[in-house]
């Protein structure tokens, strides 16, 4: 270590001309010409900035500047929670809504972010009951204070119960149970789910839901969703092991990819199809290296909750009758896919 | 010098101010506890002003940064300083600090443990599910937890004392295992990968006016479990300050062969250390069961380092031999504060974790500055 600190052996090399600081003229320089010059005819940020300028507008209502926060379970830098929040700034930003996003994937502190979103005595309260015993005394905090509250996503048994409104989202066994309907109409018989988050009990709802409808045989596969190469490797190794297995059924859009990697890896000849939907995977099913994806639009549960409580507050309505506004499933395959691609680029779907 | 190595209860002092360990080749620091100095004339005798006194204290540094932040978000955030908002705060601080009290302690101590987090999970499953299944009295399943949690601490200690491995290594093994164990065994017992709800058992009520009960004092609602926070920081720093196991406690953190060569018993203190770590668990486990009644088997992971931050803030060093428990419930307080007030000042809060961080190198070396200072001028 010394040997560095020692002022004739720093910097190591002279041979470089001129001082440090005209070198890094120079390479600033340099960058800024490669960076003019090298421009790209396809994609990139202009394409998107099109893109934006043909969907965007301005707000449509004339009702004061009410205040909604939502509070989620998502872990962060989540994907899915990414097009949720895109759906209620949306509706927002017609809604002339000041809305407000916090998230936590620990029970105990998502209900600490709804206890501070009722101190901040917000209008409107949208969360998603994902570990719903723990949002309880959050929930009835703000019944007490007058809060109205929308549910999204998931705990749709318990939104009632704890106060909410409606609850707008999929239900995961109906979801899992139209996949495996579909399965069986392509006359599958062996499938694995890859369940990519320990933990998560809508993912076993969803499994679940497959085994239920689906005639063939279906094996739960578990893996770490946060480590996409342990995911594969598992994958390819349980692909390897039996031959039989025609289709791998992802829990989430990320993974699907990685699937259709595995099952080539393995020399496979399973077919991936997946829940969820992101832009990689629209891109699968176009080129068809994906059956089919089976989405709940989270656009739309977003959307849909702020458009909600912004109805409830202006005209007192409200959706579903007591029941769960369902935004899925709805299952796409490759003749949605060029449509889709759009949206999923967009951010939207 | 003469350090006793015969145990005497903590409570016995001799009646006066603790005596200073040797100053050690490691370099940690090793002070006593609030008074200071090197060895040299009897350095106890000598007069300080209360400003040196300030000075010298590991948790300055934590306090000057939480009154800067707790300053800002008064200012940017209207709600902020509202007594529901503080109550939610100082709730969010007490969540954290009971354990990065102990944590705290173990660091002072010179050792590490990473997996504080999942213990904390595994110990409310424990609980929970024992008096499920065994369709027992809630109190039945608290008392297991506690045997069991302690029994975690208890392997942590003594592989670490037996094996002479680092402890990052040996806690890290730990932390590995528990993951699994509480996804597996939950699944396991349960069927599922959540607990079943205990709330309709008996003994539930009363363990939940224990460990998560709100308190109604004037406009606010304080949960119960700033109230633990704050005992266990009293007895901590009591423990730190006022014992002969304080001074141990300081001692081996300084540097054990040091501290075993005057007779201080290296083994037991540190095994005592990770034993209290595991007590900080059981409680705040105990409180994540009986305020949400349903705990979720993979949930715990990554606090760990978040109470480490937590103590390195209030002024522990990595090395062992310097810090307090005030500073490291200041430095929960800090979090409480930042991990909240992001929501009420309403920014986004993808910023959240770059807030700690940056805060976390700041105070870092916003102690060490202070440090400095403090021992220039003696």
């Amino acid at each position: 270590m010394d040997s560095f600190r020692n002022s004739s052996a720093w910097p190591p090399s002279r041979r470089r001309t001129g001082t440090p600081v005209a070198r890094a003229a120079t390479a600033v320089l340099l960058l800024v010409s490669v960076a003019l010059t090298g421009c790209s005819a396809t994609g990139g940020k202009r394409a998107e900035e099109a893109r934006d300028a043909a969907v965007s507008g301005g707000a449509g209502v004339d009702t004061p500047r009410w205040k909604i926060a939502m509070v989620s379970h998502s872990g962060e830098g989540d994907t899915f929670w990414d097009i949720v929040q895109s759906g209620a700034k949306q509706a927002a930003a017609k809604d002339n809504i000041d809305f407000h996003y916090s998230h936590d994937k620990e029970a105990g502190r998502q209900a600490q972010l709804v206890k501070a979103a009722v101190d901040n005595k917000v209008d409107g309260l949208i969360v998603s009951l994902a570990k719903p015993e723990a949002m309880k005394g959050a929930l009835r905090k703000a019944e007490k204070a007058g809060i109205p509250v929308v549910t999204i996503n998931s705990g749709q048994d318990q939104s009632k119960e704890y106060g909410a409104l409606a609850h707008i989202g999929q239900d995961e066994k109906i979801a899992g149970e139209a996949v495996g309907r579909e399965l069986n109409e392509r006359g599958r018989k062996k499938a694995v789910c890859l369940l990519h988050e320990q933990g998560n009990v809508g993912h076993e709802e969803r499994c679940r839901g497959v085994r239920e409808t689906f005639d063939g045989e279906v094996r739960d596969l578990h893996a770490d969703g946060t480590n996409m190469p342990a995911v594969e490797s598992s994958l390819e190794a349980e692909l390897q092991s039996d031959r039989d297995i025609d289709t791998v059924v992802t829990l989430g859009a990320p993974f699907a990819p990685t699937a259709v990697k595995a099952a080539e890896g393995a020399g496979s000849k399973a077919e991936t199809v997946t829940f969820d939907l992101n832009d990689q995977a629209a891109r699968g099913l176009k080129d068809g290296s994906i059956g089919f994806a089976v989405d709940q639009q989270p656009y739309l549960q977003g959307y849909e909750a702020v458009d909600l409580l912004w109805a409830e507050r202006y005209n007192a309505n409200m959706l579903g009758g007591g029941k769960p506004v369902l935004t899925g499933p709805q299952i796409l395959t490759k003749k949605d896919a060029s449509t889709l691609q759009k949206y999923t680029k967009r951010g939207t779907r | 010098m003469t350090a006793a190595s015969t145990p005497t209860p903590p409570g016995a002092t001799e009646g006066t101010t603790p005596e200073a360990p040797e100053e050690t080749a490691t370099g940690g620091g090793v002070r006593t506890a609030g008074t200071a100095g090197t060895a040299g004339t009897d350095e106890r005798l000598v007069h300080r002003s209360l400003l040196q006194r300030m000075l010298g204290r590991p948790e300055l540094g934590a306090v000057v940064g939480a009154i800067a932040v707790f300053v800002v978000f008064s200012v940017v955030a209207d709600s902020f300083l509202r007594a529901s908002s503080l109550s939610t705060v100082l709730y969010a601080s007490s969540t954290l600090g009971i354990m990065a009290v102990p944590v705290a302690l173990l660091m002072i101590g010179g050792e590490f443990d990473l997996s504080t987090g999942v213990m904390v999970t595994s110990s409310s499953l424990v609980s929970s599910m024992f008096s499920y299944q065994m369709t027992a009295n809630v109190w039945v399943g608290v008392g297991v937890s506690l045997l069991v949690t302690l029994g975690i601490g208890l392997f942590n200690g003594y592989m670490l004392v037996r094996t002479g491995l680092p402890s990052f290594i040996i806690t890290l093994g730990t932390f590995l295992m528990l993951t699994g164990l509480n996804l597996g065994l939950t699944k396991l017992i349960s069927g599922t990968v959540s607990t079943k709800t205990i709330s309709d058992m008996e003994g539930f009520a009363s363990a939940k006016a224990l460990f998560a009960s709100e308190l109604t004092i004037g406009p606010a609602d304080i949960q119960v479990t700033v109230v633990w926070w704050l005992v266990l920081v009293a007895l901590a720093t009591w423990l730190l300050l006022r014992t002969k196991a304080g001074n141990w406690i300081f001692a081996v953190g300084g540097g054990q062969h040091t501290a075993r060569a005057v007779g201080v018993p290296v083994a037991r203190t540190k095994i005592g250390l990770y034993l209290g770590v595991a007590l900080g668990a059981w409680i705040s486990g105990q409180h994540l069961l009986f305020n949400y009644d349903v705990v979720q088997s993979g949930e715990g992971v990554g606090n760990e380092l978040i109470y480490i931050a937590a103590a390195v803030i209030g002024g522990c060093l990595l090395t062992g031999g310097y810090g307090s428990a005030v500073g490291a419930a200041v430095g929960a307080f800090i979090f409480g504060m930042t991990s909240k007030g992001i929501v009420y000042a309403q920014w986004e809060p993808d910023w959240f974790k770059f807030f700690l961080g940056a805060m976390l190198l700041v105070a870092v070396l916003l102690n060490a500055y202070i440090r400095k200072r403090a021992e220039a001028n003696r």
